[in-house]
């Protein structure tokens, strides 16, 4: 009687023991926006919002010193739209592949395969791209530097493929089989199939998908910090050198002064990064709840 | 007939261009792993594994980086395991569907997909500064649990899920209180699935640069840490450092790649190992 009666006491407390770890994530999330809002925004006591955000120059280091990072966003948002041009029907494709064609045994290769490009360190393929990718660019384009921003799509897109692919298999997957029956029983091929009936039906998965796969290149790090060329100018061309916001940071964060202005403006910088994969993966996890797929009712 | 054999023809090209794709991603892997293979392993001696760099960074080993990866990854997992399960088992035996969940979860992806830079500059602020931890394997080990926390956190609610109703069920009809069936039956059936994810997030740690440039790594330091407030070396960061601010970069390829090849080796090596336990769990998986 009395082990009843303790237990009553002791499992709320567990439970709630356990409610408070998994707030862990969020409040880890909160100290991150506090410490980058906290170190980001002594740079508006020098700049204007307008003019850091659309500032045309980034000179940090010159006297007076210029902290406009549109070169950087320009830069971001180039190679991650090329990045994702790339990736995304590669992502896509294979994924369908995956799950429609391949047979039992070519899936139990492929998916470790995507796996294991999903685990390699993002310096070894920055490394890559520069020592390997680059020399190779400057040879076939025949221009000054294969360091660009073409070099650091093409990594990038190598980058998410996995995620793309990933998201997309567990999508298409989800597909009841009823439909693909009811389609072949109706006399349609197979690609008939697929594009018609398999891709519409998960086509918000697949939405996710190539959404956290831009997440995912515009976050990236070493590969635009190694490959992109480290020119910061807003890009006229896919070949010329550019600096990724990532890349701005990590490259200089290292020889800005401690709480200088410069230091200020890098975690101000952060702070965009950080608002803009918000963004995404909000919007990611808008379309995937709004049209979740339940059974084949809603189709 | 002509239709049929038009859309036939369509389907193959289609079907082409499919196979093409994946094929050009697998190409691609094949390609960048066999030259750090074939660049690599000349590289590879007992020395370079044994001893650490000599003569500015351009001949000798890369010891310190291997121990200091080492400690960096320990650390990280001491952090990010008990939380992640801990997290795990609220969301899969606790929670009920509902606003709370919804947000937790939202918080959890969102961690997912905070960029690996916003880390750094977040252990920067936090643990670097703020704390005065310094710039030391506990910044940097906290800061990368931090990161592969929401992997932990996924792949253990993944097994905790895969434990069939019907266990915790009799566990509670033979008079087992909530916490004890959690304990006793469902804790232990979900373990393997719960150790392979910490694998994979342990892989992850070993490879991440960024999160660790301004809150662990060191350029150079041939003495090994004493205490975990002591800078290290990492096989990441020894990679970026010796390919891009060293001042004989062309002789030193030889060294970049054959690190490079350590952490992939690492790296990969980790990654197979959970994705054979893996494999073998869901083949002997009767439920």
């Amino acid at each position: 009687m009395k082990r009843a009666r303790l237990s009553k006491i002791k499992e709320p407390v567990i439970e709630n023991l356990f409610l408070l770890f998994a707030l862990t994530s969020i409040i880890i999330l909160a100290l991150i926006v506090v410490f980058l809002f906290k170190e980001g925004l002594p740079i508006f006591g020098k700049v204007s919002i307008k003019d850091f955000l659309f500032g045309k120059y980034w000179y940090p280091t010159y006297d007076p010193p210029e902290f406009g990072i549109l070169p950087l966003i320009a830069a971001s948002i180039l190679v991650t739209l090329l990045a994702s041009v790339i990736a995304v029907p590669l992502g896509v494709l294979s994924a369908v592949y995956i799950s429609e064609i391949a047979g039992r045994r070519i899936q139990e290769i492929l998916k470790p395969i995507i796996e294991l490009l999903a685990s390699l360190p993002s310096v070894v393929i920055g490394f890559f791209g520069m020592v390997v990718l680059a020399p190779f660019l400057q040879d076939v384009f025949d221009i000054a530097t294969g360091l660009n921003g073409l070099n650091a799509s093409l990594m990038l897109a190598l980058m998410s493929v996995p995620t793309i692919s990933s998201i997309s298999e567990d999508a298409i997957h989800s597909v009841p089989r009823e439909l693909r029956e009811a389609s072949l029983a109706l006399g349609a091929t197979k690609w008939e199939t697929i594009s018609r009936v398999v891709i519409p039906a998960s086509l918000s998965g697949i939405c996710t998908a190539a959404i956290l796969g831009m997440s995912r290149a515009i976050g990236e790090t070493m590969v635009v910090l190694m490959v992109a060329g480290g020119a910061a100018a807003i890009p006229e061309s896919i070949f010329d050198p550019c600096r990724p916001m990532p890349a701005s940071i990590a490259a200089e964060m290292a020889e800005a002064p401690f709480r200088s202005y410069h230091y200020h403006a890098l975690f101000a910088t952060g702070v965009v990064l950080f608002v803009m994969t918000l963004l995404f993966n909000v919007i990611a996890d808008c379309v995937s709840h709004k049209y979740k797929q339940v059974g084949t009712a809603t189709l | 007939m002509e239709f049929r054999k038009k859309r036939k023809l369509i389907e193959g090209l289609a079907f082409g261009v499919i196979r093409l794709s994946t094929v050009i991603i697998c190409l691609a892997l094949a390609i960048m792993l066999g030259f750090i293979l074939l660049y690599g392993y000349k590289a590879i001696t007992w020395t370079f594994l044994t001893q650490p760099p000599t003569e500015a960074m351009t001949k000798g080993g890369i010891f310190p980086a291997i121990v200091g990866t080492f400690y960096l990854t320990l650390g990280a997992i001491v952090v990010a395991f008990p939380l992640g399960v801990a997290s795990a088992i609220y969301l899969s035996e606790y929670a009920r569907q509902g606003r709370l969940v919804r947000f937790i979860r939202l918080g959890i992806n969102n961690l997912a997909g905070v960029p690996s830079v916003v880390f750094g500059l977040f252990g920067l602020g936090l643990f670097v500064v703020f704390l005065g931890f310094g710039s030391s394997i506990l910044s940097g080990s906290l800061t990368l649990g931090f990161l592969i926390l929401p992997v932990i956190i996924g792949t253990s609610e993944e097994a905790l899920k895969a434990v069939p109703q019907t266990y915790r069920e009799a566990s509670l009809a033979l008079g087992g209180t909530k916490w004890q069936t959690i304990y006793k039956v469902v804790l232990p059936a979900a373990l393997p699935g719960i150790l392979t994810g910490s694998i994979l997030g342990i892989g992850r740690a070993a490879g991440e640069t960024a999160p660790i440039m301004f809150t662990a790594a060191a350029f150079y330091t041939p003495k090994l840490p004493s205490s975990v407030f002591d800078e290290v070396m990492a096989l990441p960061y020894h990679i970026y450092v010796l390919a891009t601010a060293g001042t004989h970069i062309e002789e030193t390829r030889h060294l970049q790649y054959g690190t490079a090849l350590v952490l992939i080796a690492l790296v990969l090596g980790i990654n197979l190992v959970a994705i054979i336990i893996r494999t073998k769990i869901r083949r002997k998986q009767t439920y």
